[in-house]
């Protein structure tokens, strides 16, 4: 370890903290500043001073105190102990805090982020006399009922095993393993990592999968690959922390990293809250199982809101190095954008645009840069999904910190105020939204219904077409429309009232699985075509529209549950009678050129 | 305090800033008392410090101080005011010193008025229902104790007779408990302070009520300061004294003016509309004082009210606001002009904490899909409504008609309310099924089957 060096404050502004003194300190290492030991990080050196931004409220900070540095850039602690906890921005457990302090957070606070004294129940994977690589697995721990914790070499170190525990319960500060040639060395089941540091991996790999998210607009329309990334942009009130609860809820990755940047208290409560009752639909057990925290609510020290995207993304990519799916969902990036932006301006840079700093993008893309699919160094494949919310001042998307991120996603689901104000969630609006991974998760969803790229290419027709009619529709009135349009408004209706919009609330409606998905979306459609046909036979429009089925349709999701996806069918064929009746009706009518209708 | 050293003269004067030269052993964000010769004491808060000079921005304003003559004293700790139950019934100035002739309080508890964050793992989440008597809050909107939820409102409209009223209604439907009221005045009128003195007078509340008042001929700066020591009483009140707190903030776009104006003295890099970078994490280090704590009986309710500068939601006031607050009740120019009372736009205004306030055991189980279906088929009346006014009435579609029926019956039977009138939340949703039952049964597909059942009224009874 290198020794400490100590200097002297010389002048504060808000966070920012110069600094005399430190020989050899170096940027981006971590200081102690004053009395309170408040933990501070270099981000500026010049011959006589440093300029330290302090993660804490450095209020009665004076000229002359002490500052003292072991030159060690700013980590995190990773090891077992991470999943369930909830973390401020640079890795204090607050959980632990609030037993230490009671309910508000008083600075110079101390707490280790693991637990050091519990006892792990490791099993040796690895055996003494192995060569192994950097991020060979050395053992295993039971971190909790949903996640097997792999111990693995920590990247750096390779070598020949020398020693490894055997099979037995052990806390984080005992000795583990041993290298050969490394005499001082002492292997525990935990290790530190910086975290503005991309974790290695063998190499990247091209995404196979889609992440199954449970969320219908999502899924069947915008669907995001496992390792993508995506940004979820919208005004205030629009649902983007709804949306975000969401999908840490129900999407299908192996760890959720939950990042609340600079958002509402009560909202993280509420995900403490809600978390451990609801159950994940795949293993069944409580989602806290599964589930990091990091939260750096908007009343919290703005340089610790700056550094929890990082501590987030870095706790991910030492799950992924295991071999998971690991999902992050950073809620919000413009909070954190907004931080670089008071803390520069404090610096007293030369803003851009907006008043943000012109790094603003190379920071946006070497985040969302840290997500992807990799192979890793010996635990196969593993992927970080990036889910950005961005919160645009006035809903307005051409904000600097949108227009970045839209260069740096690959899937955009933006969030419409007008839906919003109709209640109807998840805003995400079918037009502006978009998805780059369509080819790569073709084939996953072709596998279980081959119909399904068709049925949603229609689907997505008649929304569209919708789109462009609404706009005669403005000028003229529904009635001046030919009929076959007038069902296209219709079935546009039916799909958005029965298949976009999910009711979070609703215990059957909250989650959608794929085999109900497709079923859904595909008797809407046939609804529609078999209408179109009837139509050009003379069938008239209201006939069709007042069809009891209708209702039934538009109920099906939030009255079918996804183990009883067969009832879809019956309702199926309840349309497919009410459909012939129709037609028997119409046929004496229309029954001379029956052979000659055709379908426009 | 020994170490207590008067310096005298200043550097420089800088807008509501002074620079003091040849300082020692000064901290960040402390306390600072500046004597002016005629001995006028105004004091500070240290906002810039360095090894042999110090940043001072003073409350008072700097109008009237020269470079000569004026002592300077650092008080070695932030700004601190004495709180206690003592204080309901009395009213402070804008930095909580006593305005109403009354000698200072006496405590012994002095709390720092920039308070503490409070950890999110110990907040509670709230849940209780607050029944405000306001069919458009209640029904749609719920406020829930323990949230923030502002009024969004712009000149002329009644945002300050709405949250008197609420002020006055407020009730707990569990425990009919009532609440203590911290009122804080920044840069309005003197009869705006007046009206809701009156108000809370009238309804017999004053005597339960604290008043901060910094009116609009007080010195700009003070206002910074006064959300803040109001709402260190709030939280004495509410976590110490286990009281349940409503703080009402008016207005709030005064404050981020005063904040502009000492940001741009500083010569700080401005965002939007030459307001600071840091109106965000500013605005929230009071707004999220607001919560329940666990364990703890009291809460803190937030009303805060801001003034939209001609109407427009997206200036950064309201915007940045809405991003931090747990909705907001906006007021509509067009519903106001038309008389309606109280007018809550229908669509834009939210409350975030309604979802899991509401319900069976809370309020009503119809209550959720009610909300939403009222959301929805008004959101649809906006629609019909513009087409309207292209095409022509006679153009639109029966069923469209019947939709434009109920919006006139909406607005008139459900937003519409008198000044005085208190509604039981069963009421309120009972007037939602009548409105709701101008239209066909099979238009209510955010409604379960069992609830239409047992709440609409088919039409032959409706006639």
């Amino acid at each position: 370890m290198k020794e400490t060096v100590r200097g002297v404050v010389t002048g504060v502004n808000g966070p920012i903290v110069r600094a005399r003194g430190l020989q050899g300190i170096r940027m981006l290492d971590i200081a102690e500043v004053g009395p309170h030991r408040l933990i501070g990080e270099v981000i500026r050196l010049d011959a006589e001073s440093a300029v330290i931004q302090v993660y804490e409220d450095d209020t009665g900070l004076k000229p002359g105190d002490e500052v003292s540095s072991s030159c060690r850039p700013l980590s995190v602690h990773l090891g077992p102990g991470l999943i369930s906890n909830i973390y401020d921005g640079i890795q204090r457990p607050l959980v632990d805090i609030a037993a230490l302090q009671g309910s508000h957070i008083r600075k110079g606070v101390k707490a280790p982020p693991l637990d050091m004294k519990r006892r792990w129940h490791f099993t040796p994977v690895a055996a003494a006399g192995d060569v192994l690589a950097p991020g060979a697995i050395l053992g295993e721990v039971r971190e909790s009922e949903s996640v097997l914790h792999r111990i693995l070499l920590p990247p750096g170190l390779s070598g020949k095993l020398e020693r490894l525990a055997g099979e037995g319960d052990y806390t984080l500060e005992d000795d583990i393993f041993g290298l050969q040639g490394m005499p001082d060395f002492r292997g525990t089941l935990a290790s530190f990592w910086p975290v503005r540091q991309q974790r290695p991996y063998a190499k990247k790999v091209s995404a196979g999968a889609p992440l199954i998210t449970g969320q219908r607009i999502i899924d069947t329309f915008f669907p995001i690959a496992r390792g993508g990334t995506a940004a979820i942009p919208g005004g205030f009130g629009t649902g983007k922390t709804m949306t975000q609860h969401a999908l840490a809820k129900w999407c299908d990755a192996d760890i959720i990293v939950y990042i609340g940047c600079g958002e509402r208290g009560n909202e993280m409560t509420d995900v403490l809250n809600e978390f451990p009752r609801l159950t994940d639909p795949r293993s069944g057990r409580p989602l806290m199982e599964r589930t990091v925290m990091i939260a750096n609510t908007s009343n919290m020290p703005v340089p610790a809101r700056e550094v929890s995207i990082y501590t987030g993304i870095t706790i991910a990519e030492y799950y992924r190095d295991m071999g998971y799916g690991v999902a992050v969902m950073a809620d919000s990036t413009s909070r954190w954008a907004e931080a670089l932006r008071e803390l520069s301006s404090r610096l007293g840079d030369m803003p851009a645009e907006e008043g943000f700093p012109p790094y603003l993008a190379t920071r946006l893309a070497e985040f969302y840069e840290r997500a992807g699919c990799v192979e890793t160094l010996s635990c196969g494949e593993g992927s970080i999904t990036t889910i950005g919310a961005v919160s645009p001042p006035g809903g307005d998307f051409s904000e600097p910190v949108t227009q970045h991120t839209t260069r740096f996603v690959r899937c955009f689901w933006a969030l419409d105020k007008v839906l919003a104000d109709a209640r109807h969630y998840p805003s995400i609006s079918w037009i502006d939204s978009y998805t780059e991974y369509i080819d790569e998760v073709r084939d996953w969803w072709n596998e279980r219904d081959a119909s399904w790229f068709d049925t949603r290419r229609e689907a997505m027709h008649i929304l569209l077409e919708d789109d462009r009619l609404q706009q005669i529709v403005k000028l003229v009135g529904p009635d001046s429309l030919p009929v076959q349009d007038q069902l296209t408004l219709f079935t546009a209706e039916m799909l958005k009232n029965g298949f976009l919009q999910q009711n979070s609330f609703d215990p059957k409606d909250m989650y959608c699985g794929t085999a109900k998905q497709i079923k859904i979306l595909a008797i809407i459609v046939a609804f529609h075509n078999e209408a179109r046909e009837l139509l050009s036979r003379g069938v008239d429009l209201k006939a069709i529209t007042s069809m009891q089925v209708v209702g039934e349709i538009i109920r099906l999701k939030s009255e079918v549950g996804d183990h009883e996806v067969q009832l879809i069918d019956e309702a199926n064929q309840m349309m497919k009678s009410q459909f012939s009746a129709l037609n028997a009706e119409a046929a004496p009518a229309g029954g001379g050129n029956r052979e000659g209708a055709v379908a426009p | 305090m020994n170490r207590e050293i008067e310096y005298t003269g200043l550097a420089a004067i800088r807008g509501p800033l002074v620079f003091v030269e040849g300082v020692r052993n000064v901290g960040f964000g402390e306390l600072v008392e500046i004597r002016s010769s005629t001995g006028e004491l105004r004091l500070g808060q240290v906002v810039e410090v360095d090894e042999d000079s110090a940043a001072v921005q003073v409350f008072e304003g700097t109008s009237g101080l020269s470079l000569e003559g004026i002592g300077t004293t650092f008080i070695g700790r932030p700004l601190e005011i004495p709180v206690s139950r003592e204080m309901l019934g009395r009213v402070f100035d804008g930095l909580g010193r006593p305005a109403d002739g009354a000698p200072q309080v006496t405590t012994d508890v002095m709390m720092d008025v920039n308070g503490l964050p409070i950890n999110p793992y110990s907040r509670e989440y709230p849940r209780d229902f607050i029944q405000t008597g306001i069919s458009a809050i209640d029904g749609m909107n719920t406020l829930i104790r323990g949230q923030k939820l502002p009024i969004f409102s712009g000149s002329g409209m009644p945002h300050n007779r709405i949250a008197a009223q609420i002020a006055r209604q407020a009730r707990l439907l569990t425990s009919g408990e009532e609440f203590t009221v911290v009122f804080v005045a920044m840069g309005v009128k003197f009869d705006v302070a007046r009206f809701f003195i009156d108000s809370f007078e009238k309804s017999g509340v004053l005597e339960n009520t604290a008043v901060f008042l910094s009116l609009a001929n007080s010195p700009s700066i003070e206002r910074l300061i006064t959300p803040r020591a109001a709402l260190t009483l709030a939280e004495h009140l509410a976590f110490t004294e286990e009281m349940h707190v409503l703080v009402i903030l008016t207005d709030m776009s005064n404050y981020c003016e005063s904040l502009r104006e000492l940001s741009s003295s500083r010569g700080e890099v401005p965002s939007r509309k030459g307001y600071p970078g840091y109106l965000y994490s500013d605005l929230s280090s009071i707004y999220e004082r607001a919560g329940r704590i666990k364990g703890k009986n009291g809460s803190i309710t937030q009303i805060p009210i801001l003034t939209m500068p001609s109407d427009d939601i997206s200036h950064p006031v309201p915007d940045l606001t809405g991003y931090i607050t747990e909705g907001q009740i906006v007021l509509e120019r067009e519903l106001f002009n038309r008389s309606v009372y109280p007018p809550i736009a229908g669509l834009p205004s939210l409350s975030r904490l309604m979802k899991d306030g509401i319900g069976e055991g809370r309020t009503r189980k119809d209550h959720a899909g009610l909300a939403a279906q009222l959301f929805a088929c008004y959101a649809r009346v906006k629609r019909i409504r513009s087409l309207a006014s292209i095409v022509g009435e006679e153009e639109l579609t029966e069923l469209d008609r019947t939709y434009l029926k109920f919006g006139e019956v909406f607005e008139h039977q459900y937003l519409s309310q008198g000044e005085f009138e208190n509604r039981s939340i069963e009421t309120t949703l009972d007037i939602g099924w009548r409105v709701l039952s101008v239209l066909p049964e099979k238009e209510l597909y955010r409604i379960s089957r069992e609830d239409i059942q047992k709440y609409y009224i088919p039409s032959e009874e409706a006639q």
